[in-house]
């Protein structure tokens, strides 16, 4: 175990948790006079100054990663060096949100919480090893249920965590299980070396404990990225949780647990290609994440329509949507265009929503609900947040030129194995059946997407009072939607961004 | 003329932030701005004369799709962009009365003309698709803020239906872009691209409905009437006038352009129908007929003209059907014929008859003797009603004729039934004249009192630059079709022969 190198390789870990502690000391042991206002601006500065200096950290610390032994644990560069350095500019983002908020009286808690939070992220999207995974899923998790609960005066949002809590219990417990069958099975809890250890041991006929363990882990993993019939958690706490605490989990946690199914698809099905060789999980793999994209897809798309809170729509929504990524990873490939769509979706997915939680926490402290109808004449009330509501669910619903257009098409083109050099042979009629199927969904999603959009643009307001957006909150929210925009008029900014952190192949 | 599209959004942009109090400064910058299109349309297709396809723009938009940001037009295109001028100018001038939220009617109004031009001007499958989609939420927030009748209603069933047509698109272009195995998605590359006859069969009637959803395809026409008869005037001189042609463009475009073998026979027949293209042909003979019955029918007097509109495009579509050169030209031509003539009739009933008696039904426009009252707006609609009836000397007739010559070399019987929907179409629009405007009940002396009391408002100019705008178009055209027709000719005689050139 090389020491320097574990403190090399987890720099951004650590500048985050320096942060974290930093902002607890300077919370509660110098501004304990001060107003709320400042000691939440102070500490959402502290937090961003943390952000930034992981991300810092994520380029110093090189293309590396870090092993013990021959096992690699932590990964660095490709997908894990994307999604890590999304993670942080997420994270910086809800930062910003927490600015214009009042749900706590206790600002430095909340930033450091959501900083550790992030460090699990951080470590998720890198892990090799099935205890890694673990253990930074947890710290992730443990982050999230405390967040969910940050709102103390408001039951629903004890109620969310609770329940938040308890389905997040039970799906930890699902896939530690899952992980010990794999141990088991393979002798092994770094990836690579179970998924060639699981071959080995099914090489006479599959045994039916890797069909186990592998339901056992979608199982766990589909809980974090509220897949059906995983979701139950999800437009609870959607609804219940504080403003920012609901954008980084529908954002951060999101990018974070695709990262980590990134880095577990790509084990499944790169090392039997390197070795010729299809082991039986090869195909039960995909299968399972199929399943539960059709499921998804269908299910967070009908249930949406039948939506009359707009928090619960986006919960409903984010179910639709990673329907629609985890298509990308069914039908995962070993070049780098699968992860890369991936790693586009939910990135941009991410920020879009983020945005659409910073519109829907405005509307909120103004109307007092986040119903439908608070959102009546929103462009009479302020013309600006109109705007970036339309730009961010057109968005969401994937027109064109707007940035979420191109990252479902991207991942469909990925699905279909468009973008290889090598021409294909024949069309590939299951994938291209989901994929029309998808899109299909997506044209009804556009249905759910426009009213909201109706109630902010066609029908009389109720009420024509302006509403207030605090300086900063606004300035981020333009930011975000013209990001969106411009991000989706030049798509190849963020993909090329994205596969330059890919080591050439 | 990619600087059509450019000059439009950034006008859309610019509205949106000009300030809503000052409605004045708001039409002229419009109009300033849709002059500037139609300036531009006028200069290339002036320029394109006897040229074949000129390409303006070409870089790589996203390399490693191979996704060209490739704007190019040939005479097809000319024509049609010179169209989208033409109206975004009358429709401009029949807005002129827009009061409430001038800016963001013009800022959705412009974004959807950019769109349009994008569409006509797009040399790249997926240009064309994005451009196709950024002309829907325009059209749904015009008609759900500005319009009349079951608005909401009508806009959000527009948005659904042309969301459903472009998700079908999109999906068969996904397919046809991973069958084709090249590296690059211009319309030229992927038509040399012999896609395989069995996935043309399959591809191109998935495609071409979803873009004919576009066009009013009969059974998938329902959203027309409702839409045209719901949108505020300029948006359903637009939706008439150019939207719908976006759809049948890409019926032309892609579909023919690109599956050429989809329309070949499929080796069996079953009552009479051998093929896609017989399917397709026969669909649009029963839109003519069944839109031209069903104008025959109603009260309102906007549903007339809504229902006008599914039969005439259903030339469009039969024009494409005939697949030879004649009835190609007829289908191009009637696209523009249509476009002029149809903005024209909305323009009459919505603006300049409603906005005065605030009714639209018949057995109220009737008492009001608007003949004696409105002598302008009638002897408009006597004209466009002629117009649209297809008499010799404007742009219909030439259309018309072409396509139904076309299809007698195809298929005798389209042109005998589609026949029929030519007589009922005279019927409607006598019947529509005669309704509206010339009553045989003598008025009633309180009647003439009352008359004198509430004078209509006066016609304004915008009304009537308008009015000799589109009816110019479509005169010029229909004495000296040749104007049209010369830039038509090579383009289409160029796809028939090797799909988009």
């Amino acid at each position: 175990m090389n020491y320097a190198a574990l403190f090399r390789a987890t720099l951004p870990e650590t500048a985050l948790e320096v942060a974290a502690l930093l902002v607890l000391v300077v919370d509660l042991g110098f501004l304990r006079k001060a107003a709320l206002q400042i000691r939440t601006a102070v500490a959402a500065v502290i937090g961003i100054v943390g952000c930034i200096a992981a991300v810092w950290a994520v380029y110093a610390a090189g293309w590396a990663g870090f092993s013990a032994g021959s096992d690699l644990l932590l990964a660095a560069g490709g997908s894990a060096g994307v999604a890590q350095v999304a993670i942080l500019v997420l994270t910086a983002l809800t930062l910003l949100l927490l600015i214009d908020s009042s749900f706590t009286r206790n600002a430095g808690e909340y930033v450091s919480v959501v900083l550790m939070a992030a460090a699990g992220g951080l470590v998720i999207s890198a892990a090799q090893d099935l205890l890694v995974i673990f253990v930074g899923l947890e710290l992730l998790s443990l982050g999230l249920y405390i967040l969910t609960a940050f709102n103390k005066q408001s039951g629903k949002s004890a109620e969310a965590a609770m329940k938040y809590y308890l389905f997040g219990a039970m799906s930890a417990a699902f896939l530690l299980f899952g992980f010990s069958y794999l141990y088991g099975l393979s002798g092994s809890t770094s990836l690579p070396e179970v998924v060639l250890g699981t071959y080995m041991a099914s090489a006479n006929g599959a045994s039916p404990l890797l069909y186990i363990a592998l339901v056992m882990i979608a199982a766990g993993l589909g809980f974090k990225i509220a897949a059906f019939p995983f979701h139950l958690w999800a437009p609870d706490t959607y609804e219940g949780a504080p403003a920012p605490a609901a954008a980084f989990i529908a954002s951060v946690s999101k990018v974070a647990s695709f990262a980590l199914l990134i880095s577990i698809s790509h084990a499944i099905l790169w090392f039997p290609a390197m070795l010729h060789m299809t082991g039986s999980h090869v195909t039960a793999w995909p299968m399972i994440l199929m399943d539960l994209s059709v499921l998804s897809m269908v299910f967070g798309n009908l249930a949406a329509l039948a939506q009359s809170s707009v928090r619960r729509l986006l919960a409903y929504s984010a179910i639709a949507h990673a329907g629609y990524i985890l298509l990308g990873l069914a039908f995962f490939s070993w070049t780098n265009a699968s992860a890369q769509a991936i790693l586009y979706y939910s990135v941009t997915y991410g920020l879009t929503t983020i945005g659409a939680f910073g519109v829907v926490s405005v509307v909120e402290r103004a109307t007092g609900s986040d119903k439908l109808d608070a959102f009546l004449g929103l462009h009479k009330r302020n013309p600006l947040l109109a705007a970036v509501l339309l730009v961010l669910f057109l968005s969401l619903a994937g027109i064109p030129p707007l940035v979420g257009f191109w990252a479902k098409f991207n991942l469909f083109a990925a699905v279909l194995g468009l973008g290889y050099k090598m021409p294909l042979t024949s069309l590939p009629a299951e994938a291209l059946t989901l994929v029309a199927l998808a899109i299909a969904f997506s044209a009804v999603s556009l249905y759910y997407y426009l009213q909201v959009l109706k109630r902010a643009y066609v029908m009389p307001a109720s009420d024509e009072s302006p509403i207030r957006a605090h300086p900063v909150t606004l300035a981020v929210l333009l930011l975000i939607g013209a990001a969106v925009l411009v991000l989706g008029c030049f798509p190849t900014l963020l993909q090329n961004w994205i596969a330059n952190f890919y080591p050439a192949m | 003329m990619a600087w059509a599209i450019y000059i439009s959004f950034a006008g859309a942009l610019i509205s949106a932030l000009l300030p809503k109090a000052k409605p004045e400064v708001l039409r002229w910058w419009a109009l300033a701005v849709a002059v500037a299109g139609l300036a531009i349309a006028i200069g290339g297709f002036a320029a394109g004369m006897g040229q074949g396809r000129h390409v303006f723009v070409d870089v790589l938009w996203v390399p490693s799709m191979g996704i060209h940001y490739l704007l190019a037009a040939d005479g097809i295109s000319r024509v049609l962009v010179l169209l989208t001028g033409i109206a975004a100018v009358a429709g401009v001038l029949f807005s002129w009365n827009i009061e409430i939220r001038t800016n963001q009617f013009f800022a959705f109004y412009l974004a959807l003309i950019g769109g349009v031009y994008g569409v006509f001007l797009s040399g790249d499958l997926f240009l064309l698709f994005v451009f196709y989609e950024i002309a829907i939420v325009p059209k749904y927030f015009l008609i759900s803020i500005w319009g009349s009748t079951r608005r909401e209603y009508a806009a959000m069933k527009l948005a659904l239906y042309s969301f459903v047509g472009s998700a079908m698109v999109l999906i068969g272009l996904l397919a046809a872009y991973t069958t084709a195995g090249s590296h690059s998605t211009t319309l030229v590359d992927l038509s040399r691209a012999s896609l395989p006859v069995s996935f043309q069969m399959w591809c191109f009637p998935l495609v071409f409905v979803g873009f004919a959803i576009l066009a009013g395809m009969w059974p998938f026409h329902t959203w027309a009437p409702t839409g045209h008869v719901a949108a505020p005037t300029a948006a359903s001189m637009l939706l008439a006038g150019v939207v719908m042609k976006l759809g049948a463009y890409g019926c032309l475009r892609v579909g023919i352009g690109l599956f050429p073998h989809g329309l070949d026979p499929w080796g069996f027949s079953f009552i009479g129908i051998g093929s896609w293209r017989d399917v397709f042909a026969w669909l649009a003979v029963i839109g003519i007929v069944y839109g031209a019955l069903v104008a025959l029918a109603q009260t309102d007097f906007k549903f007339v003209i809504g229902y006008s509109s599914v039969s005439h495009m259903g030339f469009v579509l039969l024009g494409l059907m005939t697949l030879n050169q004649i009835g190609l030209d007829g289908a191009v031509l009637q696209m523009f014929s249509h476009g002029v003539i149809a903005g024209l009739l909305f323009a009459i009933v919505g603006r300049i008859v409603y906005d005065r008696t605030h009714t639209r039904q018949f057995a109220e426009l009737g008492p009001m003797h608007l003949s004696r009252r409105l002598p302008f707006a009638a002897w408009a609609f006597v004209f466009a009603g002629i117009a649209s009836m297809g008499l010799p000397g404007f742009s219909g007739f030439v259309a018309e004729l072409q396509v139904l010559v076309g299809a007698w070399q195809a298929n005798p019987w389209w042109t005998i039934v589609s026949g029929i929907g030519i007589i009922v179409g005279v019927a409607y629009i006598w019947r529509a004249l005669q309704k509206a405007f010339f009553t045989d009940a003598l008025p009633i002396p309180h009647e003439l009192e009352s008359e004198h009391e509430h004078k209509f408002a006066p016609i304004t100019w915008p009304e009537i630059a308008g009015v000799v705008l589109l009816g110019i178009s479509t005169l010029v055209v229909g004495l000296y079709p040749r104007i049209l027709l010369d830039s038509i000719e090579p383009a289409v005689k160029a796809l028939l022969a090797g799909g988009a050139q």
